[in-house]
């Protein structure tokens, strides 16, 4: 592999990705005093986290009574009891902080009369161990928290002499010959030259991988590259059944069409006209919890009553409200219905479909961050070397169901754990581990492969192949047969990978090749994941099972670990749900019916 | 594809998928046969931030580079068939 020249470069702390958790991260250990380098494929402010507008969760108390400990209890509850209850504490204990330093940082967080940080209230938010009355605990910067957040640690990271390269895409991790992470392969784009990043520790903070299916709330990078990185580097993810869906995004566009919508008296009808939510939530109707809404519109389309050519989505319906009420209650909604289905609201049915929004699973660490896998009877080894925060990881905060505005927050608190972590355990400028000369032979083989890859399909059709199939087989609605049909299908389209096409074969700004190795990277999130849901046989959070309707806590209060092999065959192992505290400030939550 | 254009498509990558989506359009549609102001105006909103982009993309004030502001009218106006 010779013909491909790599430049080395060294630095105590490697980290991938540059979205909210990225970003902390790398600020964090630059200002601990390591040698920190950010590797992103986009432009900082650029990544997904500027689609968070909601905010952030953290009991400060400014608006009410709130405690802590009532976070702690709401987000257990909201994982259906498959988050890791230490990491819960710390989470919800290190949020006021967390937020106040932000604050301190910069970000311009919405104020109350008296100057306090704004807090509003949020589904799944409660107090008093959910007897009490909502908690108004989510923090905002007007609806732009997500992109001020990333434009904040952006800066405070260039301020305290972190490295940026920007438009480089992470190709392979690095590892020795005793399994530890050593750094990552890299590929700058612009120029088309290969760098190996050497680091005492590689913090992987890539986000989601929405595109795994056809209709999904993610921008086009959200591709799962840092579980793709594991998953080819032979390391198990966890509790990848678990992806929360939005009932409401627009078909063909993926926009979000908020559930205000349907607060303010939209209502969703099938190719008949029929309000079909009737039938399915004969009290709430339309109003009914996100998961029973995307469950109901699922079945209908599955038995026939979709609309349009492909009879493979169902209908918003405003019409009723009048010009009037949809001008003065939504106004957003008419003009991105207008701009992305062409449609006038005011007359027009919006089309809409179930669309994915988070994805719970991820690559297994503690609340350090650091990564972990079962070794033997120890479920709890830590990798030498790897780090992963945020979507990209599972901690597991958000267990089998992720309450909105918890997920900003993981970023910024695991993204300062990590960095906390690195500044006790690793030495600035100590002596890199020795790697073999082969040690970049196997991602370089990959590159020339993909790089050449002259088979007959192209990299899009796969793709659109992946992603019907996971929509139709690994979305909302999920029974034994249409898991096992699913998993049959991912194999094929998996396997269709060897007969990829590239037609560019330069190695400057070949977005054909990094949309394959995206693709890649995609597939193997995609087995994962479908195969992940197809072995779990009851229904929790996210993942509901008809087969299987009920939570068996005595069987399956377990995180599922699942590797992918290079034909895309998939084995399992399990990990227990940490049913333990840190502290004694708290205790555990024992599992319970989740209502509410 | 020349490689200025292959960097722009790569550029058109945002932060939602809203965005994605309608800087693509004008990507594939548009440029092929814009003029060179309209290109340039293209490539500075390329360089601009995501919540502003959308803001005037809802109509909602617009950029004060006349060749932009064309370019997000054009995007607003598109022929969706």
């Amino acid at each position: 592999m010779s013909a491909y020249k790599i430049q080395t470069h060294e630095f105590d702390m490697v980290v991938v990705g540059a979205g909210g958790a990225g970003l902390r991260a790398t600020f964090g250990l630059a200002a601990k005093g390591l040698k920190t380098v950010c590797i992103t494929k986009v432009f900082p402010t650029r990544s997904h986290t500027v689609a968070a507008q909601g905010g952030i969760s953290a009991a400060l108390g400014n608006m009410g009574e709130d405690d802590w400990r009532y976070h702690y209890f709401d987000t257990i509850k909201g994982s259906d009891w498959l988050g890791d209850q230490d990491a819960i504490e710390y989470m919800c204990k290190e949020a006021p902080a967390a937020i106040i330093e932000l604050e301190h940082y910069g970000v311009p967080f919405s104020r109350t009369d008296e100057g306090k940080i704004y807090q509003r209230p949020f589904g799944g938010m409660t107090t008093k161990y959910g007897e009490g009355p909502p908690a108004e605990r989510t923090c905002a910067a007007a609806d732009r928290t997500g992109h001020a957040m990333l434009h904040t640690l952006y800066q405070q990271a260039l301020a305290h002499d972190a490295q940026f390269m920007i438009e480089y895409f992470a190709l392979d991790l690095i590892w020795d010959s005793s399994g530890a992470c050593c750094g990552v392969l890299a590929l700058d784009m612009a120029e088309g030259t290969l760098h190996l990043f050497r680091g005492q520790g590689t913090v992987l903070a890539t986000g989601g991988y929405g595109r795994a299916y056809f209709s999904a709330t993610s921008a086009h990078t959200c591709t799962g590259d840092g579980g793709g990185l594991a998953l080819r580097s032979g390391l198990a993810m966890q509790d990848m059944e678990f992806v929360q869906f939005h009932p409401t995004g627009i078909y063909g566009a993926g926009c979000l069409i908020t559930e205000g919508v349907r607060g303010e008296g939209g209502i969703l009808r099938n190719s008949s006209g029929e309000r079909f939510m009737e039938r399915y939530a004969p009290h709430y109707k339309d109003l009914a919890s996100r998961d029973v809404v995307s469950r109901s519109m699922t079945i209908e389309i599955r038995e026939g009553r979709g609309v349009g050519e492909h009879k493979d989505h169902l209908l918003l319906d405003l019409t009723h409200l009048g010009p009037e009420v949809i001008h003065e209650k939504l106004p957003g909604i008419a003009e991105s219905a207008r701009i992305f289905a062409n449609v006038d609201v005011s007359r027009q049915p919006i089309p809409v479909l179930p669309t994915v929004h988070y994805n719970m699973g991820g690559i297994p660490t503690n609340y350090h961050g650091e990564v972990v896998q079962r070794a033997g009877d120890n479920p709890d080894h830590v990798v030498p070397g790897l780090y992963a925060i945020g979507e990209a990881a599972c901690v597991s905060v958000h267990g089998a169901n992720r309450l909105g505005s918890n997920s900003l927050l993981d970023l910024v608190v695991f993204g300062r754990s990590v960095a906390n972590r690195c500044a006790q355990t690793i030495k600035p400028g100590a002596a890199q581990r020795k790697l073999a000369d082969d040690a970049c032979d196997k991602a370089l083989a990959n590159l020339d492969r993909l790089r050449n890859a002259n088979g007959n399909t192209p990299t899009a059709a796969i793709r659109l192949n992946m992603q019907r199939t996971m929509q139709s087989d690994a979305a909302v609605f999920r029974t034994s047969k249409t898991l096992l049909e699913g998993c049959r299908k991912m194999a094929e389209v998996f396997a269709s990978f060897e007969d990829v096409k590239v037609s560019d074969r330069s190695l400057v700004w070949n977005s054909d090749l990094i949309e394959t190795y995206e693709l890649q990277n995609l597939l193997y999130n995609a087995v994962a994941t479908i195969t992940s849901a197809e072995q779990r046989k009851e229904s929790r959070g996210a993942h509901a099972h008809e087969d299987f309707p009920e939570r068996d806590d005595a069987n399956w209060q377990k995180h599922t670990l699942v590797k992918v092999d290079e034909k895309g065959k998939a084995s399992f192992e399990f990990r227990p749900v940490h049913m333990f505290t840190l502290t004694d400030d708290v205790g555990v939550v024992p599992p319970k019916k989740r209502v509410y | 594809m020349d490689a200025e254009l292959k960097a722009l498509r790569w550029r058109c990558r945002r932060g939602t998928r809203e965005l994605d989506q309608l800087l693509g359009w004008w990507l594939e549609v548009r440029y092929p046969h814009a003029p060179a102001d309209l290109r340039t105006g293209f490539g500075g909103l390329l360089d601009a931030q995501d919540p502003d982009l959308w803001d005037w993309l809802l109509g909602r004030g617009q950029p004060d580079d006349a060749n932009q502001a064309r370019v997000i009218h054009e995007i607003r106006t598109r022929d969706r068939v």
